[in-house]
């Protein structure tokens, strides 16, 4: 029975891989094809259905398809996404700490309320905060820079940094700040030389969100950016024009997820890791 | 010497009321009392932990209620083995060290010492989740115990071991804090028999005051009030409402309760208390046998009287049928007489 359920497991587990796989199979091989072979019918296997050619990826860097090249882009997108999640991280945790240990209280708005007053950033639609934000980068000179983006993404990111981070803390018993106290720490050295260290798959899952969120978007990029500064996602959409460049803009999709499936292959082992066994029993 | 005059937290399920106490160096203080009877708050006060609406805590009669926590010159072990995940247990117990400004060999080499003291010098380098539950809890002592602070204080630092470990680390203590002579220890429990083992000096609490202090021994022999007799008899002392006339003792309704040895206040009613040890199988009572247990190579068995409930102790592990008439006697020497207001009133002929 046991070697049944392994077997139905197993099945499963590569049906369902093969599903979530194949998109990314079929765009590396539609990178390496020209347009004769996108045209003529479906082709899978290089030097047996087509022959390969690395158009796709050279013209990316030549200014070739449309005359876009991803360099720029993809360097504004690094820019603005490691830059705005970084400081969304920063405040993030500290407030997230500061929510989760002490308690606050203005008239009727208590830490619980200022815990939804930062989630619920996320819950109205961007379209909503387009035009004020628009009025205000315009009033700051902000638009079409990166610093207008990075503090945009940062007002984006911040409720999900605050979010997975107060949750994360609520999780540490608060026993072991007094500990770090009774030990010689201040309020804020507790924070830094005992909490912080425990705190990294916390901060792996907030910087991860921030990053796939501040990397994805889509909205803000398009709304806010002109010619001076742009984004992949803005960019790839403006490889798709009356004739596409199906190579091209495969070859884009794939640089463009790289960065984050390579950071996930990175930081998956500090996410599962449970770092606060042995703190408390 | 630390002097705490009239604690008071805010109110709470929990809470100090016009606590006040004068604790020597040198003593280990055992605080004993129940579930919420204000032992963890006293403790968490004296830290600065849970602050205070009232009273003052001075330390060689410097006043340090408004220090900050980090500057108190005291130590505290949680009941839950607190240690960090991320250190090794070296760096566990060098932290504190760290922390006063030593050098990290100075610290290091302090901390592998104290380890050895605690039966840890071989678990040097392992991660506290690497350690078994009495081994967290030697890391967590040892922590408190490095830093030599004048104030040394354990919040039922065995309630969670299983009872092998509890039994060794309570056996161990008194070498483990020996060389803490300077300081001043508190040792919270809801054990009695753990407050009376270890302590010079044992506090008894209730809702959150101090209701008795003194040697172990003769707060047990003598309790001052119904409460404090309850919370450090275990098994339970059981009490039985009663009434004095005409010079007789009576149980309940009016049975006539054994009074030899005892002088008996005026005419009104008392509370009769029955330790276990009081009440033996044999003679003119009647009770119906309740649950029975075995504690250790004891038999505790539960009775119904006409006039109450009570525990009766009895030497050996022996089989009682529940449901069954037993007849008993009490012995009155063992007995004692608590007043309505619930004072200590047993007196004894000489």
């Amino acid at each position: 029975m046991n070697k049944f359920y392994h077997t139905l497991k197993t099945l499963f587990l590569l049906g369902w891989s093969i599903f979530v796989v194949f998109p990314f199979l079929w765009a590396l091989s539609t990178s390496f094809k020209d347009a004769n072979a996108i045209t003529s019918g479906a082709t899978y296997i290089p030097w047996v259905d087509f022959e390969p050619s690395t158009q796709g990826w050279t013209s990316l860097f030549t200014n070739g398809s449309q005359g876009i090249n991803i360099v720029g882009p993809f360097i504004d997108s690094a820019a603005v996404t490691l830059i705005a999640s970084l400081v969304s991280l920063i405040l993030g945790t500290l407030a997230a700490y500061g929510l989760s240990r002490f308690e606050y209280r203005l008239g009727f708005v208590k830490n619980a309320d200022i815990t939804f007053f930062f989630i619920s950033q996320r819950i109205m639609p961007p379209i909503v905060l387009a035009i004020p934000f628009f009025l205000m980068l315009k009033e700051l000179g902000a638009l079409d820079t990166i610093f207008g983006l990075v503090l945009v993404y940062v007002a984006l990111l911040l409720p999900i940094a605050v979010w997975v981070m107060t949750d994360f803390f609520a999780g540490i018993p608060k026993e072991l700040d007094e500990m770090a106290m009774t030990d010689g720490c201040s309020p804020i050295g507790a924070f830094f030389r005992v909490i912080l260290p425990n705190s990294v798959p916390g901060l792996v899952v907030a910087g991860m969100f921030c990053l796939i969120f501040g990397w994805n978007d889509f909205f803000f990029a398009f709304t806010l950016t002109f010619t001076e500064t742009q984004l992949l996602p803005v960019s790839i959409v403006s490889l798709n024009s009356s004739v596409t460049p199906w190579w091209s803009l495969s070859a884009f999709a794939l640089i463009s997820v790289a960065p984050l499936a390579l950071v996930a292959i990175v930081v998956e082992r500090y996410m599962s890791r449970g770092t606060m066994s042995g703190a408390i029993r | 010497m630390l002097q705490i005059d009239h604690l008071t937290t805010a109110k709470a399920k929990v809470s100090l009321d016009n606590v006040s106490f004068l604790f020597e160096a040198g003593n280990i203080y055992t605080i004993l009392g129940r579930t919420g009877a204000g032992k963890t708050e006293l403790l968490r006060a004296l830290m600065g932990l849970n602050p205070l609406i009232n009273g003052d805590i001075k330390l060689d009669k410097e006043n340090i209620t408004k220090r900050p926590i980090r500057d108190r010159n005291m130590s505290l072990v949680y009941q839950q083995f607190i240690n960090y995940p991320h250190l090794s247990v070296l760096d566990n117990v060098a932290f504190p060290l760290r922390r006063q400004g030593k050098k990290k060999a100075q610290a290091q080499a302090l901390a592998s010492t104290m380890l050895t003291t605690v039966g840890l010098g071989d678990f040097l380098h392992r991660r506290p989740s690497q350690l078994s539950g009495g081994q967290q809890q030697r890391v967590a002592l040892a922590r408190a115990m490095v830093k030599q602070s004048r104030i040394l204080m354990l919040d039922e630092p065995l309630a969670n071991l299983d009872y092998k470990l509890r039994e060794q680390l309570r056996e161990e203590f008194p070498r483990l804090v020996a060389d803490n002579q300077e300081s001043v220890i508190l040792y919270t429990t809801t054990e009695p028999r753990e407050a009376m083992e270890l302590g010079n000096t044992m506090i008894v609490m209730h809702d959150g005051e101090i209701i008795a202090s003194g040697p172990p021994a003769d707060l047990f022999a003598h309790p001052p009030t119904k409460d404090t007799a309850s919370v450090i008899s275990d098994p339970p002392i059981s009490f039985i409402s009663g009434f004095v006339r005409d010079q007789a003792l009576y149980f309940g309704e009016g049975q006539l309760a054994p009074s030899e040895g005892l002088q008996l206040p005026p005419d009104g009613p008392v509370t009769i208390a029955l330790r276990p040890d009081a009440i033996e199988p044999g003679g003119a009572f009647t009770a119906k046998i309740g649950l029975s247990e075995f504690s250790a190579s004891q038999t505790i068995i539960h009775l119904d009287f006409d006039f109450g409930r009570a525990i009766m102790m009895v030497e050996g592990i022996e089989t009682f049928k529940s449901g069954d008439n037993l007849s008993i006697s009490i012995q009155a020497e063992q007995m004692m007489l608590f007043a309505p207001d619930g004072r200590n009133i047993t007196l004894r002929d000489n």
